[in-house]
Formats: structure tokens, C-alpha cells, sequence
């Protein structure tokens, strides 16, 4: 983009780079609040339908889906309290720590080939690094609240986060593993074609750490049935007891951000990212490459197909949350410590044996993209060791 | 039409367009760095340094990811940022004894840190302006970083020098070696964490102890003689977790 206004409208390059930052920053800015606005609607209605009750019916006509607005210019209109005893700088500043974690995971995320705010070929990494970030304000917000009921919502916090990163972080080595990078363009795309090569379907070690997946994802944006955090019957509301209108409504924001990064995570690592099930633009004849009007409906299309996915994982984990009670913490590590990581692990071998054993896989005829990439690692006997540079782009090359 | 109208409105020398971006941000996260960690030491609260020793480091991964060391610069967010930083905090909210821990040093102390400080800071200084390769800016260097090649030589295959490391040629295989000390080190070390941390189990719980020392109360003795006699409970309770 900042090269079509500089070559074509002739800007300066630094308005054209600050025009084309600025737009990335609002489009993530607008996913992050304007999905929270609707999943929260989402949630009500959701959450009242499996308990057999209404939910939102009024704001707005029909079905309430004016409800969240509503809620928001309520909580625009709250008093900004704070308790007397509490640290003031970390208290006002916690909720904003949250919220700028949350966001800035999206600046490496992408969602189609060419929509992203910025490519990293460490991409996963970054993202899964900075989601990581969260917890920090969700602890100093407890610390800083000097309220007994705070401080033990963000000592559970704190404790079940550091520990759901480390299954987590191995669920997401095997996908890395598969595609050969760490770059999330480039694992989207070793996907393409058909639904099933898609890594979910890869081998059955993959599956498996799909829900491995899952469950640690929960985990560690802190929802139900892991809101230890939270768990309104014994700490009232845990971190953010004392907080109340908007700066209460930025943890909400940055909870849900999180949920659909994660969900959007999911969808990339395991379900393709943004090609669909069946690969309908190229059956159409619509492929990448034919011309610019086709390359933007492919990659739009690809936009709905991930936005699409990671919708669905947001409301799955509305239907786990409402379905499910809440654990102890005791059982919240026990899963953890004592199931997730070591399964983690132990799929983490099978998947790689697998690799070694079949990697053309059971079926002879499907497309095995994660075997294709891998055959240029190894410096053969030709000294192939070129291709790697191609492939990941990787040389260092030192200009003369 | 519009590019006319862009260079009329932008041919005007803007001062804007004169600032050198990544000398700009450079400078910037390098303030922000260097700032906090200055806050860092003036504070004197655990918690405010902690979130001071945040923003400083996350700054220092800001500088990474300007130098394109990607890779680095998410290390650093991970493991300092992310890891060490909330396990500080977390020991922190586990041992304080008031609700805000405060932490003054004497007079003595600073004055002591500070000398300490510049005389360090002078030797970098000094290291650092005395290599003339780093007087210039390395215009040179067109790298294109990336993960790959480092993973690779960690499981010993130098996919970045063609023919080096490759099994049968060569017997110095990338930095396998080094990886595993360390690994081989942080396992230790997991393992002794692990066995100084685990709790003490004494031989028999302190209840039953207590209930074989003093005579119970009628209704005690009744409860704990439900079902079972006394010795066959203690096992019990002591054998299992």
C-alpha cells in the first residue's frame, strides 16, 4: 500500500508509511473493539439460550443487538472509582498494559496472504510472546488494588498463566514443525488446497494436540471453565473487583481480543488459515497471480474464510464457558502439569516419528506440502542447500 | 488529477520529511530504555520497578525488532518480559509482608551503586567507541534475517555455510554441542528446584499426632473410630497423598 501512494499518488515516503501505519492500526484497533462489542452481545445471548432464558430481547429492536452499545455508553458515563488505599499509578495504568497486549499480538497476525500489519518470519513466536504480556496487567491491576480479593484473583492468574505456556508453546512447535517456519503467512499457505491438508488432519498425533491446543488456549486467556481469575462465587471478581466503567471495560476488550486471537491462532496453526474447507476461488479460476482485481477477491475471500473460523472458536469457547463449571485451581494445574504437558510432549515425538515413518503419509495420492519443504534442508550431495535460502528466505548476503 | 494535487500540497519542504524515521525511533526507544531503567533504580517500590524494568526491557525488544532481529527481540519479550518479569512480581505478591513493599536504600548505598554504575558505564563506553568497525553506519550488510538457519545449527546442520556440518564431511556439526550443555545445565537445575521446593512429608500427619498424644474429646474418638480403628486410618492417611 505504501508503495502504491508513493509511486502512484507521489506522496512523500514518510506520509505514505504513516498513512499506510495508521490505517493497519485502525483496521486491528476496529477488530479488536468492534468484535468485542458484537461477541458480547454474542455471549448474552448465547449464555441465556443454554441456561433457557432470553438474554438481551429489547435494545435496538429486534433480538437486542443494540444491547452492547448501550452497555458501552453506560460504562462511558460511570463514575471512574478508585479505592483509597490502592498504588494509583499501576491501578490507572494496568488496564491499558492489557489492552496494548492484546494488540499488538494483531500486528503480526494476518488475516489473508497479503492483509497483515506486518510480516515477521518469526510471526508465531511474536505472537504467542506478546499474547503472554497480558497477564502482566492483569497482576499489576490485582497488586495495585490493595484488595485482598484482587491479589489472589491475580496470584491465580499469574500461576496458571506461566504454566498453561508451556504446553501451549509445545502444541504450537508441531504445526512450526510441519511447515518449516515459524512465519504464520507461510504456515497458512502450506495448507492450501483441500480441507485435508490442513495440520488438523495431518497425522493423528496433530489432531490430538489440536484439542491439546485448545484447551490450553482457554486456559490461558483466562476464560471459564479456567476463570480462576475471576470465579465471581468466591473472589467476587477476582483482578478487577475494584474497577468499574471504562477502564473496566478495557479488560473486557483485551479478554476478548485475546479470545479471538487465539481462536484465529487456532484456525492458522491447524485449519488452514485463510483457505477454506474446499478451495473455491480455484475452482472458479480464480487464482493468486491472475490479476490484481482476482488477487484481492482471492485474499478477501481468504479474509472471511479465517474471520469466519476464528468466530466459530470464540463462540465454541462461549458454549464451553456456559457449559462447563469452573475448576479448582488445584485441578486447573493438575490439568495442566500433569496431562496437557507431558501429551504435549509425548504427540510432539509421535508427530515427528510420523514424519520420519510415512512422509508421504497413509493416503499416497493427497498433497504432502509439509514433506516438500523439508527435502532442501538437508545439504545433499549436490549441495542443496540453496533452495533453504529460497524457500525461507534465509541467506545472509553480504552486499559487495 | 491527485498526484498533481499530492505534490503541490507536499512540494513545500516540510521539516517532517527531513527526519531520518529509523534514526528517529532508534532514538526513541532508546530514550524510553534508558529512561525507565534510570526509573527503575529511583523507585522504591518492587512492584512500580518491575513494571518499570518492563517497559525498559520491552523498549530493548523494540530496538531488536528496528535492528530486524526479530527473532531476538520476541526472545527477549518471552523470556524476560513475559517469563522472569511475572515470576518476579509473583514472589513478590508470595512473600510481602505489607500490602506495598517499599525498599529505601541509605544514603551510603547509592552513593556506593553509583560509582559502581558510572565506572561500568565508562569501560562500555570506552569498548565501545574504541571499535571503529561501529563508527559507521553498516550500510553494507544486506541481511534478511530469519529463524531457520539458528534452529538448523542447533540440531547441527549449518544450513547458512553450504558444505559445513553436512554428517559425513564434517565432524564439527553446527552448535549441537553447546545446546546441550545448556540443556543438560537447566535440567539440573530444574531438577534441584524441584527437590528443594517439594514439600515435607513427615511420616505421619500432625492431626493424628495431636489425636494420639492428648485424649480426644468422647465425640472425636466416636468419629474417628467409624468404620476403621486408629492405626489402620494413620497408615492410611500416611501412605496415600
Amino acid at each position: 500500500m505504501a508503495d502504491f501512494l508513493i509511486t502512484t499518488l507521489e506522496l512523500p515516503a514518510w506520509l505514505a508509511w504513516s498513512i499506510t501505519a495508521m490505517v493497519a492500526a485502525v483496521l486491528i484497533l476496529n477488530v479488536i473493539a468492534g468484535g468485542a462489542l458484537a461477541f458480547i452481545w454474542a455471549e448474552r445471548k448465547i449464555a441465556g439460550r443454554i441456561q433457557d432464558r432470553l438474554g438481551p430481547t429489547r435494545t435496538g429492536g429486534k433480538f437486542g443487538w443494540l444491547q452492547s452499545l448501550a452497555d458501552g455508553i453506560k460504562l462511558l458515563a460511570k463514575e471512574d472509582l478508585m479505592p483509597d488505599g490502592a498504588d494509583g499509578m499501576l491501578f490507572r495504568i494496568a488496564p491499558y498494559v492489557s489492552f496494548c497486549a492484546s494488540f499488538c499480538a494483531f500486528i503480526a497476525f494476518p488475516f489473508a496472504f497479503d492483509f497483515i500489519g506486518q510480516r515477521l518470519n518469526v510471526g508465531v513466536f511474536f505472537v504467542i510472546a506478546v499474547l503472554g504480556l497480558e497477564v502482566f496487567g492483569v497482576i499489576l491491576a490485582g497488586y495495585a488494588s490493595a484488595s485482598k480479593w484482587s491479589l489472589f484473583g491475580a496470584m491465580r492468574e499469574a500461576a496458571q498463566v506461566v504454566s498453561y505456556e508451556v504446553p501451549l508453546g509445545m502444541c504450537v512447535v508441531v504445526p512450526v514443525m510441519l511447515a518449516g517456519s515459524m512465519d504464520l503467512v507461510t504456515i497458512a499457505e502450506k495448507q492450501g488446497g483441500w480441507f485435508t491438508s490442513w495440520f488438523l488432519f495431518h497425522d493423528p498425533f496433530t489432531f490430538v494436540v489440536f484439542w491439546i491446543y485448545v484447551t490450553c488456549a482457554i486456559a490461558s486467556v483466562n476464560r471459564a471453565p479456567f476463570d480462576l481469575a475471576e470465579a465471581e462465587s468466591e473472589l467476587v471478581a477476582g483482578f478487577h473487583t475494584e474497577y468499574s466503567g471504562l477502564r473496566w471495560s478495557y479488560f473486557f476488550m483485551a479478554e476478548y481480543g485475546s479470545m479471538f486471537l487465539v481462536s484465529a491462532l487456532a484456525a492458522i496453526l491447524f485449519m488452514g488459515g485463510w483457505n477454506g474447507p474446499v478451495p473455491v476461488a480455484s475452482i472458479l479460476g480464480l487464482s493468486e497471480g491472475t490479476s490484481d482485481t482476482a488477487n484481492y477477491f482471492v485474499r478477501l475471500l481468504g479474509m472471511v474464510n479465517l474471520l469466519g473460523k476464528a468466530t466459530l472458536g470464540v463462540l465454541v469457547m462461549m458454549w464451553i464457558r456456559w457449559t462447563l463449571p469452573r475448576l479448582r485451581i488445584d485441578q486447573v494445574m493438575a490439568t495442566c502439569l500433569k496431562y496437557c504437558t507431558p501429551l504435549a510432549a509425548a504427540m510432539f515425538l509421535g508427530a515427528m516419528l510420523w514424519q520420519i515413518a510415512l512422509p508421504g503419509g497413509l493416503v499416497p495420492g493427497l498433497r504432502r506440502p509439509a514433506a516438500e519443504i523439508r527435502e532442501g534442508w538437508l545439504p545433499g550431495p549436490g549441495g542443496a542447500a540453496q533452495s533453504v535460502g529460497e524457500d525461507a528466505g534465509t541467506v545472509v548476503k553480504v552486499a559487495a | 488529477m491527485m498526484p498533481y494535487v499530492a505534490t503541490a500540497l507536499f512540494a513545500a519542504p516540510l521539516p517532517l520529511a527531513f527526519i531520518n524515521w529509523h534514526s528517529f525511533f532508534f532514538f526513541l526507544f532508546a530514550a524510553v530504555a534508558c529512561g525507565f531503567a534510570v526509573a527503575v533504580v529511583a523507585a522504591d517500590n518492587v512492584v512500580r520497578m518491575a513494571f518499570y524494568l518492563v517497559l525498559s526491557l520491552g523498549a530493548t525488544a523494540g530496538l531488536f525488532f528496528l535492528a530486524g532481529a526479530e527473532f531476538v527481540g520476541a526472545m527477549q519479550l518471552m523470556i524476560y518480559v513475559g517469563g522472569t518479569l511475572v515470576l518476579l512480581v509473583f514472589g513478590v505478591m508470595l512473600t510481602a509482608q505489607a500490602p506495598f513493599v517499599s525498599i529505601k536504600g541509605s544514603g551510603r548505598d547509592r552513593v556506593v551503586a553509583g560509582v559502581v554504575g558510572v565506572v561500568l558505564l565508562a569501560v562500555l563506553l570506552q569498548a565501545a567507541l574504541s571499535v571503529t568497525a561501529w563508527k559507521q553506519p553498516a550500510a553494507g550488510i544486506v541481511a534478511e534475517p530469519a529463524a531457520t538457519p539458528i534452529g538448523m545449527a542447533l540440531v547441527g546442520v549449518r544450513v547458512d555455510e553450504p558444505g559445513v556440518g553436512a554428517p559425513a564431511q564434517n565432524v564439527r556439526p553446527g552448535y549441537v554441542l553447546p545446546f546441550e550443555i545448556v540443556s543438560i545445565h537447566l535440567l539440573v537445575v530444574l531438577v534441584g528446584a524441584a527437590y528443594l521446593a517439594r514439600a515435607k512429608r513427615r511420616k505421619t500427619p500432625r492431626a493424628i499426632e495431636v489425636a494420639a498424644s492428648v485424649e480426644p474429646p468422647a465425640s472425636v474418638a466416636e468419629h474417628a473410630a467409624i468404620g476403621r480403628d486408629r492405626s489402620r486410618g494413620a497408615s492410611v492417611l500416611s501412605g496415600g497423598r
